[in-house]
């Protein structure tokens, strides 16, 4: 049988990442909340507890939009911005001090996430804009011999349903077949 | 001999076993000539399934030829060709004779442990756990057939491996789906999961004379395949599907509904799934019922959910609220593929249905381990596998 076929890996692919992304937004957030204090050392943002948890909370939203919306692509760019806010954050909470290690490092971290992030939201939108793949086309792979209009109905002819897996004709909600059909 | 074992999760090997011998008079040996893979074995393939030992021999769906046949009078006698029911049946219980060959009261080597799992025994499966009793599976060179003169279906030469291949499991699958839903010529069935098991309960639904039907899938491939027999599709990826079942039904819900996805659903745009992962991730739950669910809430009132996906164990917040108030009908289990082998395999021979639409890929058996993952990951258009030892 013939089998044209579309590139449906790269949506596949994107859409993948996408679903990894929200899962971290949504384990990162849960980190945020819970335990405020230990991310604030990392990030070296010690005594911004309240902040961290304002964070989480919108992580834990971001994850969820990623993962339960039909189009994903705005809320990976609801996480570029918040990645962009965090950044911001760092950097005015480190002020002078940027040059130290642990301000550097946590920077280069929020930098290379808003990176991926950005990917994935274009790759996604441009998914999006050109609406479903097609992938291999199967359309001749019919499994009957006439077009399925015709074959409706054709075990009926000698196939009775057992009493077992029938409905009671006390309990059919409609008027039995017969009368219908 | 060569086959399939499960070495762990995501772990399948081609392995070096032990030839199979008889060990009962009603035993045979077939000599494997096509096996597949089953969307259940992915169950086992990804680790969701209880009772999986280290080098169990995969494989429920196989056919092939008679070697050897035990000392008992049989049906069967060397160089017969044979398929193999999946499911394994002494046909003398007293659901066997029934025809509820499923639940077999005998076939089941490891009853204890099936009992304290399911409350009741159910019939030995091939390749598929200990708790349906251990069997070896039938994707290798050589298989044993307990029961031989009850389950295996004989077939002339004149039908190819892949016409018949899946009267063992997937093509009967479809059917009792279907038949279950007591299908009437006004009926409208929506099926979840447009995998083997779903096109094969497409096309019984079109046959038992359903005036709609409709597969909702996300793989594009596999939604083609549906509409190539006349179904309406909904990608559930992009398409609310609550909305385009009231779409089709003049807001009324379609009256019956068939679960062809089992305990693995892939939904994610909804916050159940979501759920759902995060409770199997913590071991709180084993299965994703996102497609019970929304069965549930889609069915019209008084109609019928009909479930041959396969599920393991334990699954949360159910609507049962609206299953009991909306009257609604369930009728569930492993096919009871006996009951249909014969009449299906008539309609093949009349050429009223032709199963091997739906293989998308043959190989060796000793790429097997290979195609698990493709078939696991639905690439390269993958929807049904065939092996060749």
């Amino acid at each position: 049988m013939d089998t044209p076929r579309t590139s449906v890996s790269r949506p596949r692919l994107a859409r993948s990442a996408a679903r990894r992304l929200g899962w971290l937004s949504i384990g990162l957030g849960v980190a945020e909340l819970l335990m405020p204090r230990a991310i604030a050392g990392i990030a070296g943002m010690r005594g911004r507890e309240g902040m961290v948890r304002a964070c989480g909370v919108r992580e834990i939203v971001t994850g969820i939009g990623i993962l339960t919306a039909r189009r994903p692509a705005r809320w990976m760019w609801v996480r570029v911005a918040g990645d962009a806010m965090d950044a911001a954050a760092l950097s005015l909470n480190h002020g002078p001090r940027l040059d130290s290690r642990t301000a550097i490092a946590a920077i280069a971290t929020v930098a290379g996430v808003a990176a991926l992030d950005a990917g994935c939201a274009t790759a996604l939108g441009r998914i999006e804009r050109r609406g479903r793949p097609l992938g291999r086309d199967y359309s001749d792979r019919r499994g009957m011999p006439l077009p399925p209009s015709t074959m409706r109905g054709a075990a009926r002819k000698d196939f009775g349903t057992p009493a077992d897996m029938a409905t009671p004709a006390l309990l059919a909600p409609w008027p039995p077949s017969a009368s219908r059909s | 001999m060569k086959a399939l074992c499960w070495h762990g999760k995501k772990d399948v090997r081609y392995d070096s076993v032990p030839d199979p011998r008889i060990e009962d008079p009603r035993d045979v040996i077939v000599k494997v000539t096509s096996c597949a893979i089953c969307g259940s074995d992915l169950h086992l393939y990804d680790g969701f399934m209880m009772g999986m030992e280290s080098g169990d021999i995969l494989g429920h769906e196989f056919m092939g030829e008679v070697v050897e046949v035990g000392s008992a009078d049989h049906k069967l006698k060397v160089g017969d060709r044979v398929v193999v029911p999946f499911t394994i049946c002494c046909g003398e219980c007293e659901q066997c004779r029934r025809g509820n060959f499923s639940v077999c009261e005998r076939s089941n080597r490891n009853q204890a442990l099936a009992e304290k799992m399911l409350g009741h025994a159910t019939a030995g499966l091939f390749g598929y756990t200990h708790l349906t009793g251990g069997y070896a599976g039938g994707q290798a060179e050589y298989v044993r057939v307990p029961f031989a003169d009850v389950g295996p279906v004989k077939v002339d030469n004149g039908l190819a491996d892949d016409q018949v291949l899946f009267l063992g499991d997937i093509l009967p699958t479809g059917w009792q789906a279907a038949v279950q839903c007591d299908i009437q010529p006004t009926d409208t069935v929506a099926i979840w999961g447009a995998g083997p098991v779903g096109q094969f309960a497409i096309r019984s639904a079109v046959l038992l004379g359903a005036r709609q039907v409709i597969a909702i899938d996300r793989v594009p491939e596999r939604l083609s395949m549906a509409r190539a027999a006349g179904a309406i599709t909904i990608d559930f990826e992009y398409e609310s599907v609550l909305d385009r079942l009231k779409d089709f039904t003049a807001g009324k819900g379609p009256e019956k509904c068939i679960d062809a996805v089992g305990m693995e659903a892939h939904a994610t745009q909804s916050l159940d799934a979501l759920y759902d992962r995060a409770k199997q991730a913590v071991m709180l739950e084993t299965d994703r019922p996102h497609v019970l669910r929304e069965m549930i809430y889609a069915c019209r009132p008084a109609g019928i959910l009909s479930v041959p996906g396969v599920y393991g164990g334990f699954i949360d917040k159910m609507p049962f609220g609206a299953m009991m108030n909306k009257g609604l009908t369930l009728r569930t289990g492993q096919t009871h593929v006996n009951r249909w082998t014969e009449d299906l395999l008539n309609r093949i021979i009349e050429g009223q249905i032709d199963p091997s639409f739906v293989v998308t890929h043959t190989v060796s058996l000793a790429d097997g381990p290979e195609m698990y993952k493709t078939f696991r990951d639905k690439k390269d258009g993958c929807v049904k596998v065939i092996l060749t030892p």
